[in-house]
């Protein structure tokens, strides 16, 4: 349950200063699939950044499962991101020289579980690459990537999945699988799926589109 | 920590291997800072080995005295400048004072030696019997220098055993007619050898004339009518009685050179223990030395390593946000750079001393000094470049923990 009330975010800019969120209040209840769009420079990242906790706002109150978040340390906040948090990027970030088993396994190394190889090459099944376990990354393609980086966000069981722009760097039919694969990773698990997005298209998959403009919900 | 350290140096090892090239010329700067403090004291060590083991080979409770006060410890050579020098009549007074057992007054000077058509430039010293008691058995075959050589100023000799080598081809020259100065001398006696000398003494060469035969016949020099020595050296009667031996020759020569009270002595009297304990401090004072300046290298070192753990810091900002991002805290990030700085820090040193100890072992081989690789300089090396990966690391180690992570993350 993600529960935001007139959250600010104001970066200052030389003399003067940008209000990236200016009071933005919404509320995602689990197994929800929300997309937040808009245009580049309306904020949607600054509170994809916010709800992902890493990032902190300048005011307003962020509730995670009832837990104010402003009032965790950096350790509690990575426990947090660590457990309930899994994420997607544009950029796949990927670790180099590093197989995609390892790849997916490196959030297990921050948290006390057992049977991490297991867990990571289930993962991978889980998202159609139970026979490029052993790949590095630039052994594989770009869609192929962004599916390791998927597992990587699912191997420790989160209940939020939070993707940012996770199809801007695939060709539309590639792009088109991965909504698949998050389509069907939310229906078959009930995690609570965020798609930050320019795309209407990308939007359109979502249940709920929360429309964002220059820091405001529309 | 929830990574475990088999996996921490796993991981360093692999962001290092990336790198091959970067990693193996950092490493190289700990490599070679280590290794030289491992060859630098190993051969300052063996160093002060060996100039000890020669001082102690001297003589047994042997006390030198020389005119002048220098500090220095080369107890060889005329006094310093205004000085009253030494003089052989002051030398016969001692003889009979306690503890001691033999006073050997010495001049020396460097001669030509010839012996038919081959000739040698060696250090004569001339000497009385009680040289013999000072250094005891030391005489290889013949007979030494006797009290009626000294009184009759005979022209005998006794010669080294490297001159037996140079001027007699390994020939016995006892009985043997040898030039000195272009004078004729009578061969006597061999010394053994002492092995090689080492600062200068050459002893192996050196070769021994009646003293009085030395002032009579070699250009020595002479103030008034008394005969100046170089050296007085004085046998104590053991151990024990070394400082009574040097209270009592200190308080004969201060009333023969008429110092009075509170006045500061003309002349020096020291122990070989003064001298060896000189040594020591000069050689203590190079090793620490040498030390140092290696020391620098290593910190050079160190200063490499930290360079470049800052430039993969910058270039690994993105990894650093995403490591943050699925749920890595500050302290992992803290623990895994740390760890490739002493990966490579550590490592660096194992190499280094491996290295520095084959330089030892190689300046060993071509005889030189015989070097001592040490434990302690090997624990002082390894300890002090795992003190320079901790140093070095945790400034870069610290700036990649302090990121925050979403703007590591959008770092271009």
């Amino acid at each position: 349950m993600i529960e935001i009330e007139n959250i600010t975010k104001v970066y200052p800019m030389g003399q003067t200063e940008v209000r990236a969120l200016d009071g933005v209040s919404l509320t995602i209840a689990d197994g929800e699939w929300v997309a937040i769009a808009g245009p580049s420079g309306s904020g949607k990242s600054t509170l994809m950044a916010i709800i992902g906790c890493l990032d902190s706002p300048t005011g307003g109150v962020y509730r995670l499962d009832g837990l104010n978040v402003a009032r965790m340390s950096d350790n509690e906040l990575a426990a947090v991101r660590n457990k309930k948090i899994g994420f997607v990027f544009q950029q796949f970030n990927l670790l180099a020289r590093t197989s995609a088993l390892e790849n997916v396994e490196l959030p297990l190394l921050y948290s006390n579980v057992n049977h991490r190889r297991e867990r990571a090459k289930a993962a991978l099944e889980a998202v159609g690459l139970g026979d490029r376990i052993t790949h590095r990354p630039n052994e594989l393609s770009g869609g192929e990537q962004q599916r390791v980086a998927i597992a990587r966000a699912l191997v420790t069981e989160p209940s939020i999945l939070l993707a940012d722009e996770p199809t801007g760097n695939l060709d539309s039919k590639t792009g088109a699988e991965i909504m698949a694969l998050i389509g069907e990773l939310h229906r078959t698990r009930g995690i609570t799926v965020i798609v930050v997005t320019h795309d209407p298209a990308i939007a359109a998959n979502a249940q709920r589109m929360i429309q964002l403009k220059d820091g405001v919900v529309l | 920590m929830r990574l475990n350290f088999s996996q921490n140096v796993r991981s360093a090892l692999r962001a290092l291997l990336a790198n091959k090239l970067r990693s193996a010329l950092t490493m190289l700067g700990v490599v070679i800072g280590v290794g030289a403090v491992v060859a630098l004291l190993s051969i300052g060590t063996g160093a002060q080995a060996s100039i000890t083991s020669r001082i102690e080979g001297i003589g047994a409770n042997l006390i030198t005295v020389y005119s002048g006060t220098r500090n220095s410890f080369t107890p060889s050579g005329a006094g310093g400048g205004t000085t009253a020098p030494l003089t052989y009549e002051e030398a016969q007074p001692l003889k009979g004072l306690a503890g001691v057992a033999a006073v050997s007054p010495q001049v020396q000077s460097r001669q030509i030696v010839k012996y038919q058509s081959k000739q040698t430039n060696v250090q004569i010293v001339g000497v009385t019997p009680d040289y013999a008691i000072a250094h005891p058995d030391q005489l290889d075959h013949g007979r030494f220098i006797s009290a009626s050589d000294v009184s009759n100023r005979s022209r005998v000799v006794v010669v080294g055993s490297q001159i037996v080598t140079d001027l007699f081809g390994g020939l016995d020259p006892v009985g043997k007619s040898i030039k000195i100065n272009g004078i004729q001398f009578k061969v006597i006696g061999v010394m053994k050898s002492q092995g090689s000398g080492g600062f200068g003494f050459g002893r192996d060469t050196t070769t021994y004339i009646p003293i009085t035969t030395a002032f009579a016949r070699l250009s020595t020099t002479r103030v008034g009518s008394e005969k100046s020595v170089s050296t007085i050296e004085v046998s104590a009667t053991n151990a024990d009685s070394i400082d009574t031996a040097i209270a009592a020759i200190t308080e004969r020569l201060r009333t023969l050179h008429g110092i009075g009270l509170g006045e500061d002595d003309d002349f020096t009297v020291q122990s070989q223990s003064d001298i060896l304990s000189a040594a020591t401090s000069i050689t203590g004072t190079l090793t620490v030395f040498l030390g140092a300046i290696a020391g620098i290298s290593l910190v050079v070192g160190g200063i490499g390593v930290m360079n470049i753990m800052l430039v993969s810091v910058t270039e690994r900002t993105r990894e650093i946000g995403l490591r943050k991002a699925v749920g890595a805290r500050r302290g992992d990030i803290l623990y895994q750079f740390l760890t490739e700085t002493l990966t490579l820090s550590v490592l660096g040193g194992v190499i280094g001393i491996l290295a520095g100890a084959g330089v030892s072992s190689l300046v060993n081989a071509s005889g030189l000094i015989d070097t001592v690789v040490s434990m302690e300089s090997v624990m002082l090396a390894f300890g002090f470049s795992a003190a320079v990966g901790v140093f070095f690391g945790l400034y870069p180690a610290n700036r990649a923990a302090g990121l925050r992570p979403i703007e590591a993350l959008r770092y271009e």
